[in-house]
C-alpha cells in the first residue's frame, strides 16, 4: 500500500488506514459505500461505518460465545484453564462492584454490566495488536477499500459506550432520587439556594463531563496508539535499516499496549461502576 | 473522525450486550461458581468432622486398650493366686493324708505287732506245755492244768 501514491505515500497511507468503512448516502444521491475519507466526511450523521459495527458486534459474540460454553460445561472438579480465566474475569467484576457500591445499593445488573465493558473493551482493544496491515490488505485483495479493524479507535464505538453509561446515568439517578431529588442535587450544590442558576451550570457541566471523559478517553488512547503502529509500520518500506528498527519498535510498542488495552478497559468498567454508584446515592 | 448513525447503533448494542449478559450468561455462571463455594465449604467441613470423629476414635481405642492391658494384668495376678492356692491346697492334702497313711501303717504295725505276740504266746505256752510234759514223763491234762501255765505264761509276759 505505501508504495502506490509515490511521493503522497505517507499521508495517503495513514488516512486510509484512518478512514472507516462507511456506508451512506453519495454524492449523486444513491446509497453506497463511500470511496474516501471526504466523501464518508460528507455524508454527514445519515451513514454507519460498517467495518467498526461489524468487528464490534463480532467480538461480543465471541465473547458471550466463549462464556456461555464455559458456563454450560461448568466443571467443579476439573475446571480447564479457559475456565480458570473466566471465572476470574466474574470475580473482578462482582469485586469492582462490591468495593465501590455501598451496601445498600443493590443493584444486579451493575457486575454484569461491568463484564461485559471490560471484555468486550478489552477486545475491541486487543484488535490493536493485530499488525495494522493485515486484515486491510486482505479486505483489499477482497475487492473492500477500506477496513478499520480496531472498534475502539472509531470515535463513534467510545462514545457510544459512553452514551449508553450517561442514559444509565440518568436512569437511575431519576429511579434512585426521584425527579426532584435529583433536580435538587443539580440546583443545590455545591453553593446552596442563593446561587442555583451557578449551581445547574456548575454541575450539569460536571454531568455531561462524565460520559464524553469517559468515551474520549478510550477513544484518545487507542486512536493514538494505533497511530503511532501505523508510523511504525510505515518505517518497513523506508529501507532495511529503518525496517528493522521499525521491527523491533512495533514489538515495544505492541508490549506497552498490552498494558494500555488491559488499562483502558479496565479504566472504563471502573469509572461506569463509580458514575453508576454515584448516581444511586443519596445526599 | 466523523460521528454518525454508528454511535447510535453502538449504544444500542451496548445496551442489548448489558442485557444478554444478565439474563443468559452471568446466572449460570454465577451459580456454577456459587454451587462450587458450597461445595468445598461442605468438603472441608465434612473432612473437619472426620477428622475430630477419627480423634474421638483415637481416644476410645487408647482407652479399649488401657482397660483391656489393666484387665488383663487383673487377670494374670488373680490366676498367679490361684495357682498359689490349687499348689498350697495339693501341699495341705498330700500332708493330710501323709499323716492318715502313716498313721493306718502305724496301727497296722501295731496291730501286726500284737497279734504276733499273741501267736508267740500260744506257741510258747505249748511249747512250754510240751516241754513241761517231757519234763513231768507224764501226760499233764492241758485242760486240769491251764491255770498253771497261765501262771507260767503272765511270768513270762512278766519277763
Amino acid at each position: 500500500m505505501a508504495s502506490e501514491n509515490g511521493e503522497l505515500t505517507g499521508a495517503g497511507y495513514i488516512n486510509h488506514h484512518l478512514t472507516n468503512l462507511t456506508y451512506g448516502q453519495l454524492p449523486d444521491g444513491s446509497w453506497g459505500f463511500a470511496h474516501g475519507a471526504e466523501e464518508a466526511a460528507s455524508m454527514g450523521f445519515m451513514a454507519i461505518h460498517v467495518d467498526s459495527m461489524a468487528w464490534a458486534l463480532a467480538l461480543g459474540v465471541i465473547m458471550f460465545w466463549v462464556m456461555r460454553s464455559v458456563a454450560k460445561n461448568f466443571s467443579s472438579d476439573k475446571p480447564s484453564k479457559v475456565q480458570c480465566f473466566v471465572e476470574a474475569l466474574f470475580d473482578m467484576a462482582q469485586d469492582s462492584k462490591d468495593s465501590t457500591f455501598t451496601k445498600q445499593a443493590k443493584n444486579e445488573w451493575i457486575a454484569p454490566m461491568a463484564l461485559t465493558i471490560f471484555v468486550w473493551v478489552f477486545f475491541m482493544n486487543l484488535m490493536d495488536l493485530v499488525p495494522v496491515d493485515w486484515i486491510p490488505e486482505l479486505a483489499a485483495f477482497l475487492g473492500v477499500g477500506y477496513m478499520k479493524i480496531v472498534p475502539s479507535t472509531d470515535v463513534n464505538v467510545a462514545l457510544g459506550m459512553a452514551l449508553a453509561v450517561f442514559i444509565m446515568i440518568l436512569y437511575y439517578s431519576l429511579k434512585i432520587k426521584g425527579p426532584v431529588g435529583f433536580t435538587k442535587e443539580l440546583a443545590l450544590q455545591p453553593f446552596g439556594k442563593y446561587l442555583i442558576p451557578f449551581n445547574l451550570v456548575l454541575e450539569l457541566v460536571g454531568l455531561l463531563a462524565k460520559p464524553l471523559s469517559l468515551g474520549l478517553r478510550l477513544f484518545g488512547n487507542m486512536y493514538a496508539g494505533e497511530l503511532i503502529f501505523i508510523l511504525i509500520a510505515m518505517m518497513y518500506s523506508a529501507g532495511l535499516g529503518l525496517g528493522v528498527l521499525g521491527g523491533v519498535a512495533q514489538l515495544g510498542w505492541a508490549i506497552f499496549h498490552i498494558l494500555v488495552i488491559t488499562l483502558q478497559a479496565y479504566i472504563f468498567m471502573m469509572l461506569t461502576i463509580v458514575y453508576l454508584s454515584q448516581a444511586h446515592e443519596h445526599h | 473522525m466523523n460521528i454518525n448513525l454508528t454511535l447510535i447503533g453502538q449504544t444500542i448494542s451496548f445496551l442489548l450486550f448489558v442485557w444478554f449478559c444478565k439474563k443468559f450468561v452471568w446466572p449460570p455462571m454465577v451459580n456454577a461458581m456459587q454451587e462450587r463455594q458450597n461445595q468445598i465449604a461442605d468438603g472441608l467441613a465434612a473432612a473437619e468432622k472426620g477428622q475430630e470423629a477419627q480423634n474421638v476414635a483415637e481416644k476410645e481405642a487408647a482407652e479399649l486398650i488401657s482397660q483391656a492391658k489393666t484387665q488383663a494384668a487383673e487377670i494374670i495376678a488373680s490366676a498367679e493366686k490361684r495357682g498359689n492356692a490349687v499348689v498350697d491346697e495339693a501341699k495341705t492334702t498330700a500332708t493330710s493324708e501323709k499323716e492318715r497313711i502313716v498313721a493306718s501303717a502305724l496301727t497296722e504295725v501295731e496291730q501286726e505287732v500284737h497279734t504276733a505276740r499273741e501267736q508267740l504266746r500260744t506257741q510258747v505256752s505249748s511249747i512250754a506245755v510240751a516241754a513241761a510234759s517231757k519234763i513231768a514223763d507224764k501226760e499233764i491234762d492241758e485242760a486240769a492244768h491251764a491255770g498253771l501255765i497261765d501262771d507260767l505264761v503272765k511270768q513270762l509276759k512278766a519277763s
